[in-house]
């Protein structure tokens, strides 16, 4: 005789189960995203055609493996890679600062990389040297990736020191501002003192671009990535405590100063490095955590990191698909096509759900 | 209770804050103050005597200008924030903007320093959650988020969110502030059962004269001078130290009826006959039209009835017969008649 037992299955409420269901879809967008990525371009392959030769099997034209293996998939990697980093850290910066305008540019990051490549690009001088990085392609210049990334550190020891020594997070954040504002001061000023085939060089490199970013580049890209994604991960918890405002979050035990230095360090590896090898590429950091919380619905950093991550690298994937799409021999700049497409979507979702003023205000 | 230790004790406490030139600026004089098991204290006082201050300080918020602070029998100081936070909630009038929280999982942020590193809740902690939740009559709405909520309501997961941190002492900056009547009385019914069954020391600051001297255990007085007096509310009233309080500020406070005088007396006295409630309500309408109502003999003279709705108000005014009133408006209307006519002398 064997008595029925019940098996009670995890019971979920219909809000977790929705949030699920998007956090699935979404895994689902990134993977269509990447192959159609791959698919799409001067050359197009066809999509199943690209999953073979993902899965390294044999295929009748070793010229599609080729342009896969060697441009295609590092661009698609570079934009996954890309995509999760900025959203990942706008998400941070409007948490930190209670700030729904914040994002990966807020402390002045972006401005700093600029700078970097503004002082390569612009004082290099000699026509020669402007032809060397054209001949690398944009941000294949190990040179312009350092003075990038020179930048951006700079700035960012700049924001650590002040941070340590500013309490308000709303000072902070006006701090930073004023100093992406004087950045970007010295790079126009260098502009307008320059010959204009330089200035072209250095408004190519702001367009940005996922592609380019290959071999020892792509690897140092992800590796500092992954380890602004481990340090944004960690920080879940001291983020959801911050949602109720430093005062509370100190009253709950977190130490609001080492939280805020993990914060804006990560912030600073992802949107630092991210601008280094791309450029800036616009919109991602600001829209997507906005994005998230509008489909995830929720606050719940453990579920919004993953939930951001995921869909940042959907839109970047998507943008730089549809930078493909006129067929033409030269996709259209990354940083236009995310701010023409993603604006209106994200427009669609938070009118549509109404809920991103009440996280703020 | 004598055998009970303070779990908070503090000792020559000056609060205030560092001005630019990093001169201190006390906003209350050196205080001594002890906080016990099981005891609501309410925190009284005009508005900027210091209280958020001193209630800041005392959560750790801010750093005391000097004097000692001692927390569950270690100094305030070398704790560290986790460690605070296992012996000290608080309930801020800081805004909370976390719209897309649910109740729930505000309240659940309240675990925090019982969590591991990320947050994840235990059996326990779930416990606590849904205790809290029960306690402040909140799981009704748990589902709900938190912009979509009440002032009354986001008071009250506020106040969850502190007990689900299970915190030895809860202090709460104007948690009645924003709140109309019925919310504010339950609020502080709430936080007087709480404290009695749980044996925590809640410490609120509030404006609710009134409701303090009914609920309050104790009271820590912080008049504008900023010299803190303490004692049960009673002591405080019947030494006129708590009159003196408010006395700056123009407030009359009435130690034989509990109440601040709205209404200056300045008109002649009424010999007041009667009792029970018909006699306390026609006191408070003479007191409202500007006389002075006594026991004593007077020239003029009301009559309050009792019980009643079987009989009639009577007014005696010199050189004019007794005259019979069915309701206090009527009464009102014969005596403002008899003083336009005849000035008193």
């Amino acid at each position: 005789m064997s008595t029925p037992t019940l098996v009670a299955a995890p019971r979920l409420e219909p809000a977790s189960r929705q949030r699920l269901a998007w956090l699935v879809a979404l895994v689902g967008l990134v993977a269509f995203g990447f192959v159609l990525d791959i698919a799409l371009g001067p050359v197009r392959i066809p999509v199943l055609m690209v999953v073979k030769i993902l899965f390294g099997q044999a295929t009748d034209s070793p010229a599609w493996a080729f342009i896969v293996r060697q441009i295609r998939l590092p661009k698609a990697l570079t934009a996954l890679v890309a995509g999760s980093g900025l959203a990942v850290s706008g998400l941070q910066m409007q948490t930190l600062f209670r700030n729904p305008l914040a994002g990966p540019s807020a402390l002045g990051l972006t401005a700093g990389a600029g700078l970097g490549v503004a002082v390569v690009m612009l004082a290099s001088g000699s026509a020669a040297g402007g032809f060397a990085i054209r001949a690398l392609g944009v941000g294949g210049s190990w040179a312009l990736v350092l003075a990038a990334t020179i930048g951006a550190a700079l700035v960012m020891a700049l924001v650590l020191a002040l941070s340590a020594r500013v309490r308000d997070n709303v000072v902070l954040l006006i701090v930073g501002l004023m100093i992406a504002s004087v950045t970007g001061a010295i790079v126009s000023l260098w502009q307008y003192f320059s010959a204009p085939e330089q200035i072209q060089e250095y408004l190519l490199w702001t367009f940005g671009s996922v592609g380019g970013v290959v071999g020892s580049h792509l690897v140092v890209l992800a590796a500092v990535v992954g380890v602004g994604l481990a340090l944004a991960f960690a920080s879940a918890k001291p983020l959801n405590a911050l949602l109720l405002g430093e005062n509370y979050a100190r009253s709950m035990g977190l130490s609001v100063g080492r939280a805020r230095t993990l914060i804006i360090a990560s912030t600073s590896l992802l949107a630092g490095a991210i601008t280094a090898f791309c450029g800036p590429i616009g919109f991602i950091g600001i829209a997507v955590p906005h994005l998230t919380r509008g489909l995830l619905r929720t606050a719940d950093h453990r579920v919004l990191l993953p939930g951001t991550c995921l869909a940042g690298a959907a839109l970047t994937l998507g943008c730089d698909c549809l930078a493909q799409l006129p067929g033409s021999q030269t996709p259209l700049p990354l940083s236009v096509v995310t701010s023409l497409l993603g604006a209106p979507v994200v427009l669609w979702v938070v009118l549509r759900r109404q809920n991103i003023r009440s996280s703020f205000s | 209770m004598s055998t009970l230790k303070p779990l908070l004790t503090a000792e020559d406490l000056t609060v205030g804050y560092f001005s630019s030139k990093k001169t201190p600026r006390p906003v209350a004089q050196p205080v001594r103050l002890a906080l016990w098991p099981g005891e609501l204290v309410c925190l009284l006082g005009p508005n900027g005597a210091g209280k958020s201050t001193l209630l800041r300080t005392l959560a750790g918020l801010q750093p005391p200008l000097s004097g000692r602070l001692n927390l569950g029998g270690a100094a305030l100081a070398g704790l560290s924030a986790a460690e605070r936070a296992r012996q000290l909630s608080i309930v801020l009038t800081d805004r909370v903007d976390a719209g897309n929280l649910t109740v729930q999982e505000l309240v659940s942020l309240g675990r925090h320093p019982h969590t591991g590193w990320l947050g994840s809740l235990s059996a326990h902690d779930e416990a606590q959650v849904q205790a809290a939740l029960t306690a402040t009559g909140t799981s009704s709405f748990a589902q709900r988020p938190v912009g979509e909520l009440s002032d009354g309501e986001r008071q009250k997961v506020l106040l969850a969110r502190a007990i689900a941190q299970d915190t030895p002492i809860v202090l709460l900056d104007e948690p009645t502030a924003h709140l109309d009547l019925p919310n504010r009385v339950a609020l502080m019914r709430l936080l007087h059962r709480l404290a009695r069954q749980t044996g925590k020391a809640i410490l609120l600051s509030t404006h609710e004269l009134d409701l303090a001297l009914q609920a309050a255990d104790r009271v820590w007085l912080l008049p504008a001078d900023g010299v803190l007096h303490t004692g049960t509310p009673e002591d405080l009233v019947l030494s006129g130290e708590f009159a003196a309080a408010f006395a700056r500020e123009g407030l009359a406070f009435d130690p034989a009826t509990g109440t601040f005088a709205l209404h200056a007396p300045m008109g002649p006295a009424v010999q007041l006959m009667g009792d029970g409630a018909t006699a306390f309500w026609t006191r408070r309408a003479l007191e409202r039209e500007g006389f002075v109502p006594t026991a004593g003999p007077a020239a003029l003279r009301v009559t309050a009835p009792s019980p009643p709705k079987t009989s009639q108000w009577i007014s005696h005014a010199p050189g004019h017969p007794a005259q019979y009133h069915k309701t206090i408006e009527e009464l009102l209307r014969t005596l403002r008649l008899t003083f336009d006519n005849t000035p008193l002398a």
